[in-house]
């Protein structure tokens, strides 16, 4: 089984114990990526692109690389996995990001 | 089976001896009394040439346990040895062993835990590890402890079962002392054992993740499979001993019994005090007393189908724990067994009697005694104290 139908299985709750697999060892890793862990998030970081001055704090102290950096170094905010923790607001130097209700 | 040499050897080299036979490949231990010579001569096999295997000597035993996993991931055929405070060292490990479902063969040479200090037999330091999932075997002598390590790795490597295996043996009683073998012949050893086939081992053309998280939505049903593949070697069992008996001569199962169908009181132990209660057995049914014993070698998973045969017949049952259960109703074998009456309507007294602590000896007239409170107990249909604490001063 992919590792992909892996997890959508497990996430809709489609699955015994005899379909898993033995001792959780998963074939066809990685099946990280397939955890959305976006989902965990209440409130959500929101980039104002305006005052951003590209010093890339936010990118190295995200805890989940859930800042993307680009190639002119600017950020953003990758949904699928940022859990909204909200350190990237607290380390920006020009208050560039918020924590918004999305 | 080929012909069979008998010889005299101490416990602990026989054990080294069924070990090189397996033909392992990774050894990953610690020493400790009195597990320490069979590391020893393990050592001396894979320095001399005699055993093409990997032997690491660990700095400490949660680390040996730990290497013995990788190494088992990795499709070696491992094996470690250890004892009380060895073993509690290990015991985070022990759980994941069983849990990843790592086939091992673990030797303990069941010693006191501290405090206070001490180094002799008893079997609270495999009741600690009673719960996690390793399928535990003991032996009441040499030939058995020998016998059983064979039976051990098939089991453990059974496609099937994928499960750790301990072999208890008593700390110097059996360790240390000279007892007579006839061991199988290497061929034999080669064909009961052949190289290892697991499924889940590291290949690096078709990864698989081990180790992994299991969060609530998922983590019961892992642990279900994991009672299921303990609870099922009770049915892989009998195809893996009748095999044994092929080579070897030497049939065994889920216990042993002396005179225990047709006795009123039957007497439950495990390890080296079989073979002196059987001894004491034989004297009072030469008196006409119908007393019987059993000698439990699978002990975990519990062979509750098959006790219940025997039983089921019995008029009173007196278990033997060398452990205890501390604030609990009794010894671990004792709150098996009267959790298995109960939940199989068989009405019968039985009593607990918690021995040989520390390595206190346990002698013939005791057994004898033993026996004979038994017997009582079937003729008065009843025991005066539920849990008695064998030969304390008090």
């Amino acid at each position: 089984m992919s590792a992909k139908k892996l997890v959508e299985q497990a996430l809709k709750g489609e699955f015994t114990y005899k379909t898993l697999p033995i001792a959780a060892a998963i074939p066809n890793p990685p099946t990280s990526p397939e955890y959305k862990t976006g989902a965990w998030r209440v409130k959500a970081p929101v980039i104002d692109q305006n005052k951003c001055i590209k010093c890339l704090l936010c990118w190295v102290y995200c805890p989940d690389l859930a800042i993307k950096r680009k190639d002119d170094d600017s950020v953003e905010v990758d949904y699928d996995y940022c859990k909204g923790c909200g350190i990237c607001t607290t380390v920006c130097p020009v208050k560039a990001i918020s924590m918004e209700e999305v | 089976m080929a012909q069979a040499q008998r010889i005299a050897i101490l416990g602990d080299e026989a054990i080294a001896l069924a070990v090189k036979q397996a033909n392992v490949d990774v050894i990953a231990a610690y020493p400790i009394t009195p597990q320490t010579i069979i590391v020893e001569r393990l050592s001396e096999y894979v320095a001399n040439g005699e055993l093409d295997a990997a032997f690491i000597q660990a700095e400490s035993e949660h680390s040996a346990l730990s290497i013995c996993v990788g190494a088992g991931l990795a499709g070696a055929r491992v094996y470690t040895s250890t004892c009380s405070q060895g073993l509690a060292l290990m015991h985070e490990i022990v759980y994941a062993t069983s849990s990843m479902r790592v086939p091992m063969v673990m030797t303990i040479v069941n010693r006191a835990l501290n405090a206070p200090l001490n180094i002799h037999c008893e079997h609270g330091d495999v009741m600690a590890e009673r719960d996690s999932g390793w399928v535990h075997l003991f032996a009441a002598n040499v030939q058995e402890a020998y016998d059983l390590t064979f039976i051990a790795f098939k089991l453990a490597e059974h496609k099937d079962v994928m499960l750790p295996v301990s072999v208890n043996m008593d700390a110097f009683i059996l360790s240390h002392s000279i007892e007579p073998l006839t061991p199988i012949s290497d061929e034999d050893a080669a064909r009961f054992l052949p190289p290892k086939d697991y499924e889940l081992a590291i290949d690096f053309d078709n990864p698989i993740t081990h180790g992994t998280m299991a969060l609530p939505d998922t983590y019961m049903e892992f642990k279900m499979q994991l009672k299921e593949a303990v609870e099922g070697v009770k049915e892989i069992f009998p195809e893996v001993v009748e095999e044994y008996a092929r080579i070897s001569g030497r049939k065994y199962w889920y216990f042993d019994s002396y005179m225990a169908d047709d006795a009123d009181a039957v007497v439950i132990v495990m390890g080296s005090t079989y073979g002196t209660v059987k001894t004491a057995a034989k004297k009072l049914r030469e008196e006409g007393l119908k007393v019987g014993v059993i000698g439990l070698t699978m002990f975990r998973p519990f062979p509750e189908e098959q006790l219940v045969e025997v039983l089921k017949n019995v008029k009173a049952v007196v278990v033997m724990d060398r452990a205890y259960g501390y604030g609990g109703l009794g010894g671990p074998l004792y709150t098996d067994v009267i959790g298995l009456l109960y939940r199989n309507g068989i009405r019968i007294p039985a009593k607990n009697i918690v021995y040989g602590l520390g390595g206190r000896d346990f002698k013939l007239d005791e057994a004898e005694a033993v026996l004979r409170m038994a017997a009582q107990g079937a003729r008065e249909g009843g025991f005066d104290t539920h849990v008695q604490w064998w030969g304390v001063r008090a």
